[in-house]
């Protein structure tokens, strides 16, 4: 059962960030990075990640989603020029990518033990009050940092944003 | 056809091959997109295959530092898109374009 769920989680990611790089158009990029991010939401939850999973689907897929649909929206974008690439670049690029990905999945799968498996429930410290304990206990001065970090990304991003008075 | 032979429980390592995938896959929508918003949303794709990653070892040591890392990662991929898409409508404003090849002013 877990396989299952887990294969079909992992096909909708995996079919989604494909769909992400081959659209031309941002909006539907950015529904396919939703699809993403949903489904890596329950793969959370299946490692037992609860507050994780809640705070993807918030933070991500809401939140930062929402404000790319927005600047699309905002920037009217349309579909990309196409543009001529060199000659190598167009017919060696996306094997030596496929490569890559390749490489990385041939890597970490033989160097990743494969004894111990991921059942759901193996693992139940992602709960909101276990990961809150640590944050504030532990991880307190980098929580505070990050909301100093915050600040600075809202003044940042009104600067950038405004419009210049005379 | 006979039923393919599932294992009971997932291995570590289908997920972090999924990682690597979608890491791949992040990388590629980086360099070959023209956009910069789809260059935008690579960078998120490829900080979300991390976040994986983080949870995936989080479940393999048993211990919920993971979480703490990727909960970190998601603040700072929000802080980093208000930025980055103040940026782009910054860009837009001055050049009336979204694409990458266009916004060379720093090329000699």
């Amino acid at each position: 059962m877990d396989a299952i769920l887990f294969l079909l989680f992992a096909g909708i990611a995996v079919v989604c960030a494909i769909n992400l790089v081959l659209q031309h158009h941002p909006i539907s990029s950015a529904l396919s990075l939703v699809g993403v991010m949903g489904s890596l939401a329950a793969l959370y939850l299946l490692l037992g990640g609860e507050f994780i999973a809640a705070a993807q689907l918030i933070v991500y897929a809401g939140a930062i989603m929402v404000l790319f649909v927005f600047v699309i929206m905002l920037l009217n974008a349309g579909t990309e020029k196409k543009v001529k690439r060199r000659l190598w670049v167009r017919y060696g690029g996306l094997p030596l990518l496929f490569l890559l990905a390749g490489m990385g999945a041939y890597v970490t799968h033989f160097l990743a033990p494969a004894s111990d498996g991921v059942n759901f429930g193996g693992f139940t410290h992602g709960n909101a009050s276990d990961i809150g304990e640590k944050l504030f206990t532990q991880y307190l001065l980098p929580f505070e940092v990050t909301s100093v970090l915050i600040l600075v990304a809202i003044v940042g991003a009104i600067v950038l944003a405004r419009k210049e008075f005379d | 056809m006979p039923p393919l032979p599932l294992p009971a429980s997932v291995p570590i390592s289908w997920y972090l091959t999924l990682s690597a995938i979608l890491f791949g896959l992040g990388v590629a929508g980086f360099l070959f997109r023209r956009n910069i918003i789809t260059v935008f949303m690579s960078i998120e794709l490829m900080l979300n295959a991390v976040n994986l990653s983080f949870v995936t070892f989080s479940y393999k040591l048993k211990q919920n530092d993971g979480h703490i890392f990727s909960f970190f990662v998601m603040v700072v991929a929000a802080a980093e898109a208000a930025v980055g898409l103040a940026i782009i409508l910054t860009v837009f404003k001055n050049r009336q374009t979204l694409e990458i090849d266009e916004v060379s002013s720093f090329k000699n």
